[in-house]
């Protein structure tokens, strides 16, 4: 058994920052990732991000992972790599397994749940055929581990993670045959979807996956049109040579522990789907329990790194490592930051349905 | 008024023309300039921070689409670098006689060198005409991003953005 006084669990963006945060307060905390690296989405990431220089805009991702943990090195935070939480409660204690072999209990004063979040899958036949994968896990085996999965891909879905990972596929060498996207609009970033395009890349709107085949992997694709009421029409098949098919359709917040502790939740599809509730300090229904990040709702690394500080803030200062005036001068500060990734087009419909999250709190 | 960045993925002339970083005809024929591609008001401000001439405004909040202020730009190409969404470019449509200049940003490897006779692409990536390479730049601050200057006919000034990717290993 081990005590720690803030338990973070996840060590991608957010959970960096809410340790980062809680430890400059002065607060022991403790990292937990089931992964061999911290960092998570970050280091797959090779692209530069958007937002301002305070949000290190044309810093890339990976860049942005690097100085992250040289400044938990810096600052000597625990990390436990290799690390599942199986389990919370409501009394804050964690259930871990470390390498697959040791099962720990570990007892926190407060926990901030960082888990992000899993792709999602569509079906279809042939769904379940080597080649057929989530845009994320692509991006993955190319930028992390340097393996192309295949030489000609279709991506389903055109949000960013569609349109990123298929730019990122073209400068990894691959062919993208198609990007498709159901909807009758483009999902992601027009700057996205122009680069991809002056590379070629034909998009196809209104238009999705009938099936995939082949006898041991993908060899091709059928990729059919959609009416207005979203059925296929029959006989606008188009078949594609492709040995790879990319998912990108959305992202699913991880929130198993956070259900297991007995926060309450909410269901905002365009937040991803059920998202804990929880208030403007990170907090959820728990008592000392936070959330950051895209457990959260589905949003960007740039709003889980300032979600999680404004989560290591608060937990700390709960733990009495920052007055209260202090504590809500760096939260609003970092609030501000926030408020302004979430405005435009597209963060405003991320902005109004966070704020609905707070409403259910009494707190819009 | 034709739109296509949400359904083909690209942005048509007549998107472009209506922001207020897309210079019109008169100034893009004057000398080097930045042409801003940026039709959606997202949370970015890199090219205003970038710009050591105040020639490109974002201001507040970071959402507006950036302003391009033609007459102090000097077509340096340090903001072709900054834009995180690879949508800035500097054409110079009096480089030579029959020949324009443009500079864009070509994150691919293998990278073209000086002297390569290349295809350019338009929007769609089509080829439009042959260019020759004319530099290859990569300094420290552009962090990774390589600006690639090529020549290419006038007469397909405005249609070509960039070009057309090079085979082999990196």
């Amino acid at each position: 058994m081990i005590k720690t006084e803030i338990a973070v669990i996840g060590g991608g963006p957010a959970g960096l920052c809410a340790a980062i945060e809680g430890t400059k307060a002065g607060a022991k905390v403790l990292v937990i990732d089931e992964n061999s690296k911290p960092g998570g989405q970050l280091f797959k990431q090779i692209h530069k991000f958007f937002g301002s220089r305070e949000h290190q805009a044309g810093v890339r991702g990976f860049q942005i992972g690097e100085k992250l943990l040289e400044q938990s090195r810096e600052l000597e935070i625990e990390v436990w790599l290799n690390s599942e939480v199986c389990g919370l409660d409501s009394d804050k204690n964690l259930w871990v397994v470390r390498d697959k072999k040791e099962s720990i209990k570990v007892i926190a004063e407060r926990v901030i749940i960082a888990t992000g979040a899993v792709e999602n899958s569509i079906y279809f036949p042939g769904w379940d055929l080597p080649g057929v994968m989530g845009a994320g896990a692509a991006q993955t085996m190319i930028n992390i581990n340097r393996v192309l999965p295949g030489k000609k891909v279709l991506m389903v879905g055109s949000g960013n993670v569609g349109v990123i990972v298929s730019y990122q596929l073209l400068q990894a060498g691959a062919e993208v045959v198609a990007v498709v996207d159901a909807a009758p609009k483009l999902g992601g970033y027009g700057v996205h979807t122009a680069k991809v395009c002056r590379a070629g890349v034909p998009f196809y709107t209104s238009h999705t996956i009938l099936k995939a085949w082949g006898s041991e992997c993908v060899e091709g694709a059928v990729i059919v049109r959609l009416d207005n009421s979203w059925n296929p029409v029959t006989g606008s098949e188009k078949f594609l040579d492709v040995d790879t098919i990319c998912i990108a359709t959305g992202l699913t917040p991880l929130s198993e522990l956070a259900w297991m502790a007995g926060c309450k939740f909410e269901f905002i599809p365009e937040l991803g789907g059920h998202v804990p509730l929880h208030d403007r300090f990170m907090e959820t229904t728990v008592s000392g329990i936070y959330v950051a990040g895209d457990i959260s709702g589905i949003e960007e690394a740039s709003t889980a790194m300032d979600e999680g500080r404004i989560a290591g803030v608060n937990a700390a200062a709960s733990l009495g490592y920052i007055d209260d005036d202090k504590r809500k001068k760096m939260t609003e500060k970092l609030w501000k930051r926030l408020n302004s990734l979430r405005c435009g087009p597209f963060g405003e419909k991320r902005k109004s349905s966070k704020d609905r999250l707070l409403t259910f709190r009494g707190e819009a | 008024m034709t739109d296509t960045l949400k359904t083909l993925g690209y942005p048509s002339l007549d998107e472009l023309k209506s922001t207020p970083g897309y210079p019109g005809e008169d100034i893009q024929k004057k000398g080097p300039v930045a042409i801003i591609e940026c039709i959606e008001e997202i949370p970015c401000n890199p090219c205003e921070t970038s710009c050591p001439a105040g020639a490109i405004k974002v201001g507040d909040p970071i959402t507006n689409l950036p302003r391009l202020i033609a007459n102090k730009c000097r077509g340096c190409g340090r903001c072709v670098a900054a834009c995180p969404g690879l949508a800035i470019y500097i054409k110079d449509y009096t480089y030579s006689a029959e020949k324009a200049l443009i500079t864009f940003p070509y994150e691919y490897f293998p990278l073209p060198q000086k002297g390569d006779r290349v295809i350019a692409v338009n929007r769609r990536g089509k080829p439009v005409c042959e260019g020759e390479i004319m530099e290859v730049k990569l300094l420290g601050s552009y962090n990774k991003t390589p600006l690639v200057s090529m020549a290419y006919p006038r007469e397909f000034f405005e249609e070509v953005v960039s070009i057309k990717r090079l085979e082999g290993e990196g």
